[in-house]
């Protein structure tokens, strides 16, 4: 192709005059200015004051932490950053323990939500419309009620005179401990976060061309070979995003492992409890919270580059 | 010193009056701490609106005054973080020609509480109590013999009495200064030790009992110690009384008890105060003087069984309060009580990081 053709291609676009051009710049900046100045106000300036404290250090006083500005004299400021903190995350096991021991508590949560959601979404997918609505409002209906209420009042079934430990005392079982134990934050983590996983899932199934499972078993696969190699292989956009929603507020969970977890449950949101109320270390609980975020939207960026792979694999 | 159901949950109750216009009170207290019919009485007698806000532990309530605009205008600390709380500036001095019943006031009270403020300038007492050791006394009498000594704090630094206690359930409160300042006196060191040698041999202590603790809480052993979950906890006097009453009404087949050990214990002083930047400082002092009023004094301590710095009050008091020695000890087990002093801020960054080691194993 030519020059002279792309600049005949050109021409040939309806030209808009200048007043246009503008009216519709002005209208599209109009329209993502809402988004962005919230994103600015509720996102972008705090993140900016906790990074500025995190590179303060601890004082006693009000402000628990001294000023990153000092005015030395008439004419002169004088910026003061400490890296103190930082270094204390990598030197100090604790936090790097405590970042590990989050994530892999909340990747095995992810994974037993995935085992049990994905079961739970496929079947209100391929149940009748009657059953679906009802269903779905079953997989929701927990939202009603206060999350804290609900972590709460898991603790007084898995309590030693729960009801479970009543239940199996029946048959003269001796009572098991369950609160207090990884168990028990696992318990939670899955039920709180299940329906953030079926709900992506079912949106993803129930979306599923039914012709497509029809040619499978024509070309004489049986169901299990087509569930694997049709069925998952386009349900995985909603995996992933299901994955996702469970995975993140996972390892920044305080209130679960607070409330059902035990002294041997590490997660980082309990160490940034406790640098800030315990310690009353407000530097050090917000370098914590920034390298979290750094933790977090690292995985996060990953699996949202393997959903666009799969999503325009699809496309393709 | 007391807890709440839900976790650092506060609760506003905001009391009804029909009389308007002289404003508000804001109030920060710990939970369970008071009769709540005084609250009532407080606003039909003044017209002043109570908003009526409980915490569950020293440490939330500094982290609310150093962010300051806390918006209370009356909160009650603890004495030993009371005084580096004045130091740092987050109090108001009292203006006592406002708090005519000050003269209720026990004096050996004001003088105690004054290591904590010298001249009584910032703060007066509103309760007093121990932190000691609460117990299942048949699961404790099963596991150790029936004429063992439950008045010891063998029953948690002792790693084979303890370990005995596991699968019953021990819990330590989430307060390194309480947890360390037992840990020294038992060890027969100074509990206002700032010593890095004694430090380090209290965290050998509390970490070689850590297999055998359930969990470290400031509120849940109240709930689980009276409804049989656990069966030694270490805790303040008065919240192991409510697990006591609370055992008691649901008719449970066992009893708790509360012991001062015999090898001393902390004594505290949980004190009202008027914040620096408090928004109504004048009716903050008319709830604190309504609060040191005697028979609003005496229908508190009969409601939440914790020993109060008023004297007037006592003989307003239930005589089976005041002859209880676990809420008024006998001058002989007082003698074996000791006060927290503030720590330094140095001390207190190696003591937190030694707590994170003890209850992480990290």
């Amino acid at each position: 192709m030519s020059m002279a053709d792309l600049q005949g291609q050109a021409d040939q676009a309806p030209r808009m005059t200048l007043y246009q051009r503008i009216t519709r710049r002005f209208g599209k900046t109009a329209v993502i200015l809402v988004p962005m100045s919230w994103l600015a106000i509720f996102f972008l300036v705090p993140f900016a004051v906790v990074f500025g404290i995190s590179l303060a250090i601890k004082k006693f006083g009000r402000p628990p932490y001294t000023e990153l500005l000092s005015f030395t004299d008439e004419s002169s400021v004088q910026l003061t950053l400490h890296l103190s903190n930082y270094l204390q995350l990598i030197t100090d096991t604790l936090y790097v323990n405590a970042y590990l021991s989050s994530v892999s508590i909340a990747a095995t949560a992810t994974i037993i939500a995935l085992l049990i959601g994905y079961p739970m979404a496929y079947f209100i997918a391929r149940s009748s419309d009657r059953w679906r609505n009802i269903l779905l409002m079953l997989v929701i209906l927990p939202f009603w009620t206060s999350f804290l209420l609900r972590v709460y009042a898991l603790s007084s079934f898995m309590r030693g005179t729960g009801v479970i430990n009543n239940f199996l005392g029946m048959f003269g079982i001796e009572p098991l401990v369950m609160m207090q134990t990884n168990f028990a934050v696992y318990v939670g983590i899955v039920y709180t976060y299940l329906p953030f996983m079926v709900l992506p899932i079912y949106t993803n199934l129930v979306k599923l061309d039914g012709a497509l499972l029809e040619a499978s078993a024509d070309l004489g696969a049986r169901p299990w070979r087509t569930f694997i190699s049709v069925t998952l292989p386009l349900s995985l956009p909603g995996i992933l995003a299901g994955s996702m929603l469970v995975f993140i507020p996972a390892i920044g969970e305080f209130v679960i492992p607070s409330l059902l977890g035990g002294p041997d449950t590490l997660m980082i949101g309990r160490i940034l409890w406790d640098e800030f109320f315990t310690n009353t270390n407000w530097p050090r609980a917000s370098a914590v919270a920034i390298v979290m975020l750094v933790v977090i939207v690292l995985p996060l960026t990953l699996m949202q580059r393997a959903r666009d792979a799969v999503v325009d694999g699809d496309n393709r | 010193m007391q807890k709440s159901l839900l976790l650092a949950a506060s609760l506003t109750l905001l009391a009804t009056t029909s009389a308007l216009g002289q404003g508000v009170v804001n109030v920060y207290n710990w939970s369970d701490y008071i009769d709540e019919e005084m609250l009532t009485l407080f606003t039909e007698e003044t017209g002043i609106q109570i908003n009526y806000d409980v915490f569950d532990s020293n440490e939330i309530v500094e982290a609310k005054l150093l962010a300051g605009n806390s918006g209370y205008d009356v909160v009650v600390p603890s004495g030993f973080f009371l005084s580096r709380q004045i130091e740092a500036g987050l109090f108001q001095p009292l203006d006592k020609s406002k708090l005519p019943n000050i003269g209720n006031m026990d004096p050996a009270i004001m003088e105690a509480t004054a290591v904590h403020d010298p001249g009584n300038e910032y703060a007066l007492d509103y309760m007093w109590g121990t932190t000691g050791l609460g117990y299942n006394v048949q699961a404790l009498q099963e596991r150790l013999g029936e004429d063992a000594n439950l008045n010891t704090w063998d029953l948690l630094f002792d790693v084979d009495t303890v370990s005995k206690l596991a699968d019953c359930g021990v819990t330590i409160l989430d307060a390194p200064n309480e947890a360390f300042a037992a840990a020294l006196n038992y060890l027969g060191l100074d509990p206002n030790s700032e010593s890095e040698e004694d430090l380090a041999a209290a965290e050998e202590l509390l970490t070689s009992i850590r297999p055998y603790v359930r969990y470290y809480g400031s509120s849940q052993y109240i709930d689980d110690l009276g409804n049989g979950e656990i069966c030694l906890a270490h805790g303040y006097s008065g919240d192991i009384f409510i697990a006591l009453y609370a055992a008691e009404e649901a008719g449970a087949d066992f009893e708790i008890g509360y012991s001062i050990p015999e090898e001393g214990a902390v004594k505290w002083f949980d004190m009202f105060a008027i914040p620096a930047d408090a928004p109504n400082p004048d009716n903050a002092h008319t709830f604190i003087n309504f609060m040191l009023r005697a028979d609003v004094a005496a229908a508190n301590v009969n409601y939440v069984y914790y020993a109060s710095g008023n004297l007037a009050a006592q003989e307003m008091i239930d005589p089976e309060v005041l002859e209880d020695p676990s809420i008024y000890p006998t001058p002989e087990v007082d003698a074996k009580t000791f006060v927290l002093v503030a720590r330094s801020p140095e001390f207190s960054e190696l003591m937190t990081r030694a707590w994170t080691r003890i209850k992480t194993g990290q």
